[in-house]
């Protein structure tokens, strides 16, 4: 299987990728592509866009439309690329601190907007390709290279602020729950409307290192020790739930699409030109 | 059919041209005084099936619009100073990215908000210099409605043909103006679009250079699949370290500019055959000079103007050959002296020069130049 994804979805000459040995960008990048592979798009169609940043570099190895664009700003190329085409089923791919600091403002935009893009979020809860700075998803008292005696920014919670801007699908996974980042992606491209999947990912190299968390499998028993799913979730005490988090599917409330909605109004429109 | 003769402002211009040339998507932000030129797009476009967008800021703005155009769309975005500040990082990448856009800038008094609804030249330097790196520049500057129509569509065709960013450098005057104008029919208008690929798609090299420097252009979703990046790339469009690859790349991408001069550069000149004294000017500015030498030449000075209308690239090698027979060449700008920096540069061992600034927000008036005209002679 796995060398079959390569083949069919992978640009081979271009690998091995550039991350480092443990990260949990690959195992998320391969997710996604098996989501892609289940629901059988046509790779034509599929356009894959990112930001800067390390997991912004999974769109190159992928043999889709691919875009890597400035640092932050993925949502708003990717916007115009579906209102312009929408045609194209457009995945977008951003890390917490492209997506949610610099990137903050298109990230509620697009939520807001429900235009169909499905974004998921490699979240390592540190800046990576910069060396470690803390992000907005740094858990306050956490280090970073930039927060050398802890950091004290509160941080947000993806999928909440997602929620509370108007996504209409919303869901966790982890880079251990690979197949729940699977089944939440399928769904989120079946969503006719702005989905947001948070994949927690692992930064060994300078997450995990700054914060003494172990290596990289020490990292994936963390996920798997902490995670609970929602169904879990619901049967269990607030005492029982503190310091874990949940994955699955959080939120499924469609809405009108906003390329739908803008379509409307050129069909209203038609043969008033004068 | 007649053509059709209009009363209309710059700014609605701007948009006649670019529907004219076939713009077919708009994102942007408001922003005096350009405004006029999002809410006029927001009117026209879905009546012709495109589409209009307003985003969340000015980033947003031009990222929208590439991302449109790598679809095969004709796209714009407009803004004023504040804005065009926020857009200098994308508009880097259309330049690294080769992805064709417009960027129409109706220039106001700044820094910062400075004068919101005053006209200023002040962003000039920007145009060329306003985003990071080695980069090609195509700026045009209109000092007529009309010439904004017809400006509008050259900013989209050179936009096609070069796979680059295209500045049109309004002001506030040019931009909320009104003059009668004569729209052209369709078949007068030329127009340009981006080259595509007609080869096999396993053969396809998206950054590939052809004879004239630009690679042809596959729209997202026409079955080339390809990788588009900001960091230098290859020829596959991969991103590459290689400092070999670098060199060749930045080299071409303003060589573009540079080996097509010829194409692109375009002025005007009046009454400058037997000018003792040029003035060289553009935009609404333009417009006082040509009172100016009316008022001049009935006083018997014998004074031409020199307008760039494309003014990046700079219309270098006509304005040195002028500044060889004349006494002195005066610029005056709405800016303590942008445009004369390189009008110094080229002709300073040939001419006098001398500046003529105003930065309150007001118009130059015509009695302005000819009075420093008659000063300085
Ligand atoms: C405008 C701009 N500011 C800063 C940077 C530097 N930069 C590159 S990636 C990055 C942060 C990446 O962190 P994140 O988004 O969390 O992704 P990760 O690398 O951890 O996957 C920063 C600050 C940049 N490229 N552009
Ligand atoms: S620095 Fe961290 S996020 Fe980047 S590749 Fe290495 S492990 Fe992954």
């Amino acid at each position: 299987m796995p060398s079959q994804l390569v083949d069919k979805y992978f640009r081979a000459e271009d690998l091995p990728q550039i991350w480092c040995p443990g990260c949990g960008h690959g195992i998320i990048t391969r997710a996604i592509t098996v989501a892609i592979e289940q629901l059988g798009l046509e790779p034509d169609k599929v356009c894959v866009v990112s930001g800067i940043g390390c997991s912004s570099r999974a769109p190159g190895y992928l043999d889709f439309n691919t875009l890597h664009t400035t640092h932050g700003r993925a949502l708003a190329f990717a916007t115009g690329i579906k209102l312009a085409n929408p045609d194209l089923k457009v995945i977008v791919i951003m890390g917490d601190g492209d997506s949610t600091a610099i990137g903050g403002n298109h990230f509620i935009h697009a939520c807001r907007r429900n235009i169909d893009l499905t974004t998921i979020i490699f979240n390592n809860n540190i800046y990576g390709m910069t060396g470690g700075q803390y992000s907005p998803l740094t858990p306050k008292f956490d280090k970073g290279t930039t927060a050398p005696y802890g950091n004290i920014d509160r941080p947000f919670d993806i999928c909440d602020l997602a929620s509370g801007a108007g996504a209409t699908y919303v869901g966790r996974g982890t880079s251990y729950h690979a197949n729940v980042v699977t089944s939440l992606v399928k769904k989120g491209i079946m969503n006719d409307g702005f989905s947001l999947i948070e994949a927690i990912s692992g930064c060994p190299t300078y997450y995990g290192r700054k914060n003494k968390k172990g290596g990289p499998v020490d990292m994936m028993q963390w996920q798997k020790d902490n995670a609970v799913t929602v169904t879990a979730a619901a049967k269990m005490t607030p005492e029982q739930l503190e310091g874990k988090f949940l994955i699955g599917e959080l939120k499924n409330k469609p809405e009108p699409e906003y390329t739908k909605e803008y379509q409307k109004i050129i069909d209203n429109l038609k043969g008033s030109d004068i | 059919m007649s053509n059709k003769v209009r009363l209309m402002q710059g700014n609605e211009a701007c948009v006649e041209g670019a529907i004219a040339a076939g713009m077919k998507f708009y994102a942007g932000y408001p922003i005096t005084p350009s405004t006029e030129i999002a809410e006029i797009s927001a009117e026209r476009l879905p009546r012709i099936g495109g589409k209009f967008i307003q985003m969340e800021d000015e980033i947003a703005g031009i990222a929208a619009a590439i991302g449109a155009s790598l679809t095969g769309a004709k796209t714009m975005t407009a803004t004023s100073g504040p804005g065009f500040s926020l857009k200098q990082e994308n508009i880097g990448y259309a330049c690294i990215a080769e992805i064709p856009v417009v960027v129409v800038n109706v220039q106001r008094g700044g820094p910062s908000t400075g004068q919101p609804t005053s006209p200023a030249q002040g962003d000039m330097m920007q145009a060329k210099w306003g985003t990071h790196g080695d980069h090609p520049v195509i700026a045009l500057c209109p000092s007529s409605v009309r010439e904004t129509f017809d400006l509008t569509i050259r900013a989209f065709n050179l936009a096609e043909k070069y796979r680059m960013p295209v500045l049109l450098m309004m002001d506030e005057v040019i931009g909320h103006m009104r003059e009668k104008i004569e729209i052209p029919n369709a078949s007068e208008i030329e127009i340009v679009d981006r080259k595509r690929p007609s080869c096999p798609a396993e053969d396809y090299l998206p950054f590939k250079p052809e004879a004239n420097l630009v690679p042809l252009m596959a729209d997202f979703g026409a079955g080339y699949r390809y990788h588009v990046t900001g960091l230098v790339h290859d020829e596959t469009g991969f991103p590459s370290n290689s400092t070999d690859i670098a060199d060749k790349l930045i080299r071409r991408l303003v060589d573009k500019v540079e080996l097509n001069k010829e194409d692109i550069i375009t002025w005007e000149e009046e009454n400058t055959e037997d000018a003792d004294i040029i003035i060289f000017a553009y935009g609404c500015v333009a417009r006082a000079a040509k009172t100016a030498i009316k008022i001049l030449r009935e006083k018997g000075i014998k004074v031409g103007l020199f307008r760039p209308i494309t003014v990046w690239p700079f219309p270098e090698e006509r304005l040195i050959e002028l500044s060889k027979s004349v006494k002195t060449i005066i610029a005056p700008e709405m800016n303590l002296g942008q445009m004369v920096l390189e009008v110094e540069r080229l002709c300073n061992k040939h001419t006098k020069i001398e500046r003529l600034n105003k930065v309150n927000g007001e118009i130059i008036y015509p009695e302005e130049i000819v009075a420093k005209i008659e000063e300085v002679l």
